[in-house]
């Protein structure tokens, strides 16, 4: 046995075992070893996307204006594997008036509209494929919105950020200065959106620096928002889904307040997604909480 | 102080600045041929360490190609001091030969010679920027500036994201750039005389007046580059030589009280690449441009900068060789070991030296040949509108077999997996065995497929004249079907994120290449059988309105367009950083692919529907004027 061991890992293993057969050891706890297995990242056959989402008033308002929505769908079988979630963040304005009506009604609006248009090829068997593209899809949804909160709460204006995920696929309609990262396990996090907001409008003129953009008086007002104008021009773009890494979706009342590196580290330090949306919104409340809290996170896994 | 080497490419000498203006020791008389290949003709530039040269490249005896031949003069008379010189000279030209840029010379050359080595560069036509700064009455237009100003911060943007070290420029300023015969910046000395002046104990590298207060200190970041660039812009808009001032005043000459007619929002671009602290600069040179392109569109500039403004000369540009077919070319070239391959409606396919155009071999078959060969394994496989998938020796031309299918075939064969995929007008897919050439599987479409098939993950792609677009795995089924309004003739470039190809629709799609979703469609003004290419976000794709059509690959956006004379059916490519593509109002246009700006055309007798294939900066393109074109890129 000792010649094998020799052969296989060379002739200095030998004092090595010497070393290790007088170490104190200490048996693993069950949950070490759960910890480990844990980490074996079981390789899925079945391609699924898995999410959470967190939520919070915040410490120094009385009312939440941000609106969420997650839908998460797996399908799969002999014809096929297809993951399909929608996403979205939607946070009110609160100089307007009934800013929570407008970041409901674009929630309840475009999850609506996106749903219609893939029911039929997605739940009835129909073998035609859409005449429409995602992208289009998207835009439509948005159009859609905007009218209902110009019908529902007139003068009322929100952010949307949405997030339509089929296949490796995810298009995104953007509208404001929530924001959708991708955020990886090795660290590293970026913004797939840019802030429709005055101070950054600012900074990318060149008018004030991103150190003078951290302390701008007027952070909160944004050039472009649904409800607002007549034109409206969401950003539209679909880009592939990161493996390994995360989809993040938050309302400047979590990026505006944590740092991009506890923002990666509260994601990849936790054990499931449902804790690290916890931690993410009492990361934002420990720092003062100004604002309301929303963060939904999704993982694309198999 | 000037320590660096002036490249100034333009043949007047008389305004050169002072301090330079010494002959150094020993210039080439004209006449001189070097290294057997470069004949001098006459001395355009003087430097520190020896003269600028322009000259003829001798290995193109049928045109004219003029080079720039830099010298540096080795003086040290220390052998181990002048062999460090020489090898920091050629790790700098290696250095240069990585680069490709459209505002970057491109080196063709290094070599010594005794006590001195040469650099081969490409000859610029045009003017430096100081000197059309001096010539100019009055103030230079804002947008003239900002057109340069964002062409400048692009190529430093390219610099500085060198891989595995970031370039540094060092030395920006108005006499280092020239503006080309089509408007477009050039950025010219390379600092090779950097690594020549590295021994020298406090020099200062760069350009007084110009480099910012780091510099002075040593230091050279990319922050160095955004402040001369800041200086160099300033120069451009107040005409005062930051040389004659005293160091970082710019702030006691602000560009407006100078030349009120520049913009408020240009000013503060200006004024934040000239800060003192490098930490309130721009962080980057994409930074910079981005606001300078923001600036240009709130200003208008942007909307007069269109590509068309650029003068070009008509047909400057001489094809290094034509051969002439007994017919119309419509179809595309390849290339394999030093032979071109191309069909013709004569019924041939022919073969002929890449590098002189000489004919080498032709091949009968029975029908016109538009089908772009493929080589493999010593053998030319194209298809015939015979009816027939042809197999033929790439060196004798001999029939090696052939295999027949039920109708013309106008589709061009892709190979993969041991097999060779290609359509035809018999309505069938076709998979033969690349060993038997027999048939392994064909599937039906229905109606004819004249688009090439593209193979990716395992799966076969292509349109069919139907509108129908089928992704078929390797055993012949039907993944999946989509449906397109009007036929799918262009060929698809796909990406494991998408598929992308246009159709006569009017439309140009994306698809989702795992389960055929449309993930984005993008109107042209009229049908399309141009086959789309890709390259960095963009793709590009021609239609019958005319029109060459850049579109982000992301968004679905427009990045330009650019209009031809006639219908576009043949296909863009690209090569290094220019698109290349035909009209069938028989020009090849040569564009700069990230703007759509026109670099030069060259005018053929007969439409141009096929594509061109560039190889070792060689463009070669058929024409059906019957003739193929071999062109420098």
């Amino acid at each position: 046995m000792n010649k094998l061991f020799n052969w296989l890992f060379g002739s200095k293993s030998s004092s090595t075992t010497k070393t290790l057969d007088t170490a104190n050891t200490a048996p693993l706890t069950e949950q070490q070893l759960q910890a480990i297995v844990g980490n074996q990242n079981p390789r899925f056959d079945l391609q699924q996307l898995v999410s959470a989402a967190g939520q919070s008033v915040g410490k120094q308002r009385e009312l939440n204006e941000d609106s969420l929505l997650a839908i998460t769908s797996t399908m799969a079988g002999n014809s096929g594997n297809l993951p399909f979630g929608l996403y979205i963040v939607a946070d009110g304005m609160g100089g307007h008036q009934f800013g929570e009506v407008a970041s409901n009604a674009a929630i309840r609006t475009v999850a609506g509209y996106i749903l219609r248009k893939f029911h039929s090829y997605l739940f009835q068997i129909k073998t035609d494929t859409m005449d429409e593209s995602f992208q289009e899809i998207m835009l439509g949804a948005v159009n859609e919105a905007q009218k209902a909160i110009q019908r529902e709460a007139p003068g009322s204006g929100t952010t949307l950020t949405a997030a339509l995920v089929l296949g490796q696929q995810i298009t995104v309609a953007h509208v404001g200065d929530s924001r959708a990262y991708f955020a990886y396990p090795d660290g590293r996090i970026e913004t797939i959106t840019r802030d429709h907001s005055l101070v950054k409008r600012l900074e990318e003129l060149g008018h004030i620096s991103p150190e003078e953009a951290e302390n701008y008086p007027h952070r909160n007002v944004l050039y472009r928002a649904l409800g607002q104008g007549e034109i409206l021009e969401p950003d539209i773009f679909t880009i592939a889904f990161p493996q390994p890494g995360y989809l993040m979706l938050c309302s400047d009342g979590l990026w505006g307040v944590v740092s991009e590196q506890d923002l990666i580290r509260a994601i990849n330090e936790s054990p499931t997604l449902q804790r690290a949306c916890q931690n993410l919104v009492t990361a934002a409340n420990i720092a003062g909480g100004p604002d309301n809290i929303s963060v939904i996170l999704v993982q694309l896994i198999g | 102080m000037e320590v660096v080497l002036e490249t100034r490419l333009f043949p007047d000498l008389s305004d050169d600045q002072g301090g330079e203006s010494n002959p150094p020791p020993r210039q080439l008389q004209a006449g001189v041929t070097l290294a057997g290949r470069y004949a001098i003709q006459e001395v355009v530039g003087l430097g520190g360490m020896g003269s600028v040269y322009r000259a003829r490249d001798m290995h193109f005896p049928n045109v004219t190609k003029l080079v720039a031949v830099k010298e540096m003069i080795n003086t040290a008379p220390d052998p181990l001091v002048r062999a460090t010189i020489v090898q920091n000279f050629e790790r700098e030209a290696n250095l240069l030969a990585t680069l490709s840029h459209s505002a970057i010379p491109r080196i063709y050359d290094y070599f010594s010679l005794e006590s001195r080595s040469y650099l081969v560069l490409e000859f610029i036509h045009g003017k430096d920027m100081e000197a059309i700064i001096n010539d100019v009455n009055g103030f230079l237009p804002e947008e003239q500036v900002l057109t340069w100003a964002i062409e400048l911060c692009d190529v430093l943007d390219y610099l500085h994201k060198h891989k595995p070290d970031p370039i540094i420029f060092r030395d920006m300023k108005p006499s280092n750039v020239m503006i080309n015969s089509n408007g477009d910046v050039i950025l010219v000395d390379f600092g090779i005389a950097k690594s020549f002046q590295s021994g020298i104990k406090g020099t200062m590298i760069g350009t007084e007046g110009y480099s910012p207060p780091e510099q002075y200190r040593g230091e050279a970041t990319p922050m160095a580059d955004i402040y001369s660039m800041g200086a160099t812009i300033h120069h451009a808009l107040t005409r005062r030589d930051p040389r004659l001032e005293p160091p970082f005043s710019f702030s006691e000459r602000p560009l407006r009280r100078i030349n009120p007619s520049v913009s408020p929002e240009l000013e503060v671009i200006v004024n934040r690449a000239l800060e003192y602290d490098p930490a309130s600069r721009f962080k980057s040179a994409s930074e910079m441009r981005d606001a300078l392109v923001a600036t240009a569109r709130k200003t208008g500039a942007l909307v007069r900068m269109g590509p068309q403004t650029a003068p070009v000369k008509p047909n400057g540009v001489k094809p290094l060789w034509v051969f002439k077919t007994e017919d119309e070319i419509r179809g595309t070239p390849t290339i394999f070991q030093g032979s071109l391959f191309i069909g013709s409606y004569d019924n041939n396919m022919y073969a002929v030296n890449a590098a002189d155009g000489k004919f080498q071999w032709k091949y009968p078959t029975d029908g016109g040949v538009v089908s772009r060969p493929v080589v493999l394994d010593g053998n030319v496989y194209f298809g015939s509108e015979d009816k027939r998938l042809h197999v033929v020796s790439a060196r004798s031309g001999k029939v090696v077999w052939t295999y027949f299918t039920n109708g013309p075939i106008r589709s061009s064969p892709r190979i993969a997996e041991g097999h060779i995929f290609i359509g035809s007008d018999d309505n069938f897919l076709h998979a033969v065995n690349l060993n038997t050439g027999r048939m392994a599987w064909r599937f039906e479409a229905g109606e004819p497929i004249r688009s090439t098939p593209f193979v990716m993950n395992e799966l076969v792609y292509a349109g069919s004249e139907s509108g129908d677009y089928y992704a078929i795995d390797f055993r012949g089924t039907l993944k999946w079907r989509f449906h397109a309004k009007r036929a799918i003739t262009s060929s698809t470039t796909g990406t494991p994120q998408a598929l992308y190809f246009s159709s006569v629709d009017s439309t140009l799609y994306a698809l989702d290449p795992r389960n055929g979703w449309v993930i984005w469609r993008f109107r042209l003004g009229k049908a399309s059988i141009s086959s789309p290419c890709i390259a960095d976000d963009f793709v590009f794709v021609g239609a019958s309105d005319g029109f060459i059509y850049a579109v982000e690959t992301k968004s679905s956006k427009e990045i330009w367009r650019f209009r031809t004379e006639h219908q576009v059916n043949g296909s863009p490519v690209i090569y290094k950083d220019s698109l290349y593509c035909g009209s069938v109002d028989g020009n090849l246009y040569c564009l700069e692919y990230r703007t759509g700006r026109l670099r030069w055309k060259f005018g053929t007798t007969g439409a141009i529907t096929g594509t061109p294939l560039v190889y070792d900066d060689v463009v070669y393109v058929g024409s059906t004027d019957h003739q193929v074109y071999a062109l420098l890129a």
